[in-house]
This record gives C-alpha cells, structure tokens and sequence, in this order.
C-alpha cells in the first residue's frame, strides 16, 4: 500500500469516526436503530458545500450543516415520539425524503468545490515548508477526533447524559425516575445526527465535492466501526466505548484499503460495498468465537453499553 | 394526602373484549398512612398502583396529591410526587449502569437535570454512606455494573433509590414476591425502618395476607376492581388470616375461590 493510500485511509477512518460516535448514540445508548445517517450525511456535505459556494464563510457553513442534520434527526425522533411510528420505519421515511431535499438545497445532484475556501484552506500554507495538506490532514482529523471525543464522554457522564443512557437501556425505569423519556430520544437523535452531518460537511470539503449519492451505505460503515471497535475493545466504560468507535473506523478503513490494494485477492472499488459486508458480519461473528457469553440471548443489550 | 375520587379504568375499551379494572374506586391516605393492598390476581392492584404512578390514565375520576390533580400527569412529570419499587428487581436499576450511577439517576429524581457531572466525588461519597447502612458491602463496589448484583441486592438498592429523595407517597408492588424467603424478609426489614424513619405514606401490594395484616396501619383488599373490606386500627389489630376471609366472604356472599393466592 502506498504511503498516500495509507494516510487516504487514515484521513477517512478518522472523519468516518464522527459518523461512529453518531451511530453509537442511537444504536447503543438509545438502543434506536437509526438509518436517517444515509441522509443526514450528504445533507450535511449539500449543505455546506451549497452554503460556501453561496459566499458563506467555510466555519459558518460547516456550523450549519450540524443544524441541518440535527434537525433531520430531530424529525425522526419526532415520527418515532409524538407520532409514534416505529423507530426503524421513522428513519427510513426521514431517510428517504432527505433524498429530494438533498437535490433541492444543491439544486443539482453535484456541487464540485475545488477553489474554494474551506476548512481546510488554512493547511495549504504549510505547503511551502514541504507540510503537504495530505499529511497534514490527517494530523487535524485526530486532534478533532480527540476532542469531539472528550466532549461526547463529558456529556455522557452528565446528569442528562446519564439520563440518557438509562432511556435506552431501562425506559421504565428512567421515567420511574423523572425522565422524560421522549425528550431524551429527540436530543439524543438532534445530537447523533449532528455527528453524522458533520462529518459529511468536512467529507465535502476535503474530497473537494458533495453528491446526492454521498450517503449510500454511511449507516453500515459506522455501524461497522461500531461493531468493530467494541470487538477490539470491551466498551465496559463510555471512555472505552467511544474510543472503540474512533479506532473501529480507522481498522475499517485500514482493512478496505488493504484489501482493495492487495492485487493478488483482485478486489475492485467496486467491491467495497461486499467488503464492507463481509467485514461487518466477521466483527459480529469474532467476539462471539472468543467469549460465548458476549452474544447471548440480549444481543445488542449485553454489549457496548458501558458505563 | 392523597385522595383517589372514583376513578374507573378498563382495558380494551369501547371493544367487545372490555374488560373493567377498577370501577369506582375511592380511597384516602393521609399523610404517614402505611397501607397494605391485598387481593386475588385480576382484583385491580396493580392497576390502581399504575393509576397511582402514572402509567396508566384513569378513564373516569380524579387523583389528587397534596390537592393537586395529577390525574394526567405522565410518570415522569410526577416522579418528584410519586416513587416505586417494581416486583421485578431488573426494572428497578439499569443494570448496564453501575450503583453510582444508578444511585446518581435516583438523587435527580423530580429534579431539573443539568450537565453537572453526575458522580461527581461529593455523589459517590454520600451513595457509599447510604450503601453501608445496607450491609451488604456493596459501598466498596460502587463502579460496578448493577446487573453484577443479585436480585435480592437490587431490590434492596431499588428501595434505597425510590427513598433517596422526598415524595408524598411511596408505592411497592410485590417488591419482595420475586425474592427467596430470607432475602424478602430482609427487604421486608428494611422497607419498615426506611418507611417508620422517613414517616413515609405508603401503599404496599402484597400477595400476602399475613404480610398485609402484620405490616403498616391499614388494610383494604380489592376484589373484581373494587374495595370489599378497609381495616385500620384496633379493628385491624386484633385479625387473623381467617377472620379476612370471613368478613371478606360476609361482605360479597361467595367464597375466595384462590385461596392459594392470598394466603
């Protein structure tokens, strides 16, 4: 594999790591399988690549595209609560109609941003002490890994955060105790959605470009990343269960671009998508093989709740 | 005080399979009252305690609180009014939450949450303190997973978290029948010492009538979603298991068909 696939990979893994912390709120604390992520990711990269072609300034843009995906999540949360539409369907219908609203906040189905102020502009000045900006990206991505880490571990371990996590795993008992169990899965799906909206505003702008197709599949590689990182390490805590997530992301990354870059195995971009599979259905299989207890009759429940 | 004012409740309403619940039922408990709630499977205990916390909305009347109607109130929006012990000792704790958090989650009760740490070093001082008082050794294993415990941990932890804050009424629904003898017994235990410190009013659901008649102040039995017989004071003083029954067969002209359920 050659160094600028190696750090590609890693550019990605760590960007896709916002998608993870998003899905592991809702598929772990929230126990709310949420598939508005396919959505909200190319809404958030449409909405900011069509807020910065419009002259906004990149920060400003990349800030609204969160609003935008929370509140894509918020819908979702809102079909599931107050209408009470069963949580997989609600994200299937926000998924879907994201689609047509995708097209209309672009206007068009591509929105190329080469040229323009982003982001990640600033890295290029760095360009001329030999720093080029794919090395340096990765660099940014961890920082910012790291510290949209440490604030969803802070959040987690508060009063609210406590409260939600005893939403998913203990309804009745959480209003028992003055939860407002609703409430708790609107913010926690705003905030989810927030992540994956993110991630999908600083995937535009530093692959240069938002597509209405962006989104095909985000749902099953954070879920991957999920699955994987908690195979690795044992998320007994939220410390470890969001650390689980970052490097689940890099290990997917990591194994796609090596399987895609041995030539021996023959494998074709093309092939992602049954990679992806595969590998997700091998870190599901993997823990069970070591610990036959880890899978039992719970399922998602026994695993990755921490504490 | 609370004050229950006729209220009904049926499932599957308005369909040919309704079946009523509780049809009227009135009932007062002054403040400090202990109340056990006798009454064979289908009598309407458990309904009239879920009308009580909340999760299920009396079709017809009122329940007052300190007179305030909280006939409507979601559970969550009266659990700074009203707390439970769950027969099933895994409802009562998140068991993917370890005894901190758990004990944190019960000191918000009926409290704004906030983005304040919720263990902080203050909280898991004053949860170890509470913890000891239990015996169990539990206050050393504050970090640990709550579904590590027993059931019988759990419940005492349960009864601890629904005491933690101040409420106008403390409800239990067979909170020791899923224990073993000598587990239920000390839950039994504690239950009377928190209850008698705090002068909590109580309502207890109990499959017992030996339980009913020898804990608490008063006792009233629900048959067919009504009340048949309420006892209290030196009429209740000097009952047996025997004389139950007979007023209880007095009062409706039938025989208990279930005695194995209320013994």
């Amino acid at each position: 594999m050659s160094m600028i696939a190696l750090l590609g990979a890693i550019e990605l893994g760590l960007l896709f790591a916002l998608v993870a912390q998003g899905v592991y709120l809702s598929f772990r604390v929230l126990q709310f399988p949420d598939l508005t992520v396919d959505g909200s990711f190319p809404l958030g990269a449409a909405v900011a690549a069509t807020a910065i072609i419009s002259g906004i300034d990149p920060y400003l843009a990349t800030l609204l595209a969160i609003f935008a995906g929370a509140l894509a999540g918020l819908v979702t949360g809102w079909l599931n609560v107050r209408l009470q539409i069963l949580h997989l369907l609600a994200s299937i219908l926000v998924m879907i109609a994201l689609y047509s609203i995708n097209l209309r906040v672009m206007g068009r189905p591509n929105i190329p941003l080469l040229g323009e102020t982003t982001v990640f502009t600033p890295l290029e000045a760095f360009e001329a002490d030999g720093l080029p900006s794919y090395m340096l990206l990765p660099v940014v991505l961890l920082v910012l890994a790291v510290v949209v880490k440490f604030f969803f571990d802070r959040f987690l371990s508060s009063e609210i955060g406590l409260a939600m996590r005893a939403t998913g795993a203990n309804p009745r008992m959480a209003e028992a105790q003055g939860i407002n169990t609703g409430r708790m899965i609107l913010l926690g799906m705003a905030i989810s959605n927030g992540f994956v909206a993110f991630a999908g505003a600083l995937f535009a702008q530093s692959q240069g470009a938002a597509d209405v197709t962006l989104g095909v599949g985000v749902i099953v590689i954070g879920l991957a990343s999920v699955i994987g990182g908690e195979a690795l390490i044992s998320p007994r805590t939220v410390f470890r269960a969001t650390l689980a997530c970052i490097v689940g992301s890099l290990l997917y990354r990591l194994a796609v671009a090596a399987a895609l870059n041995a030539d021996f195995v023959g494998l074709k971009a093309q092939d992602l998508n049954l990679v992806t599979a595969i590998l997700v259905v091998l870190a599901m299989v993997a823990p069970r093989t070591r610990n036959p207890f880890r899978a039992s009759a719970t399922g998602g429940a026994n695993r990755g709740k921490g504490k | 005080m609370i004050r229950i004012e006729a209220i009904c409740k049926a499932f599957n309403r308005g369909t040919a399979m309704e079946m009523p619940a509780l049809r009227q039922v009135s009932l007062d408990i002054p403040a400090g009252q202990f109340v056990t709630v006798i009454g064979s499977n289908g009598a309407g205990k458990s309904t009239l305690l879920n009308a009580l916390a909340g999760e299920a909305i009396p079709d017809e009347g009122r329940i007052l609180i300190d007179e305030i109607d909280v006939t409507n109130w979601p559970t969550s929006r009266r659990a700074g009014l009203v707390a439970r012990v769950f027969q099933d000792p895994l409802i009562g704790s998140c068991g993917t939450l370890t005894i901190a958090e758990n004990l944190s989650l019960a000191g918000c009760r009926g409290q704004t949450r906030g983005l304040k740490r919720a263990t902080s070093q203050a909280s898991r001082d004053r949860a170890a303190a509470l913890l000891e008082r239990l015996g169990l050794g539990l206050e050393s294993r504050l970090d640990d997973l709550m579904e590590l415990l027993s059931g019988g941990q759990r419940q005492a932890l349960s009864l601890l978290m629904a005491t933690l804050t101040p409420m106008k009424i403390l409800l239990l629904d067979e909170h020791t029948a899923a224990l073993d003898p000598k587990t239920g017994a000390f839950v039994l235990g504690l239950t009377r010492q928190i209850v008698a410190e705090q002068n909590l009013t109580t309502l207890m659901v109990t499959h017992s009538m030996t339980q009913a008649l020898a804990i608490g102040d008063r006792t009233i039995m629900l048959h067919q979603g009504e009340i048949v017989l309420d006892v209290a004071g030196e009429e209740r003083a000097g009952l047996s298991v025997q004389d139950l029954l007979d007023m209880f067969q007095r009062e409706r002209g039938e025989i208990l068909d279930d005695d194995s359920a209320l013994a």
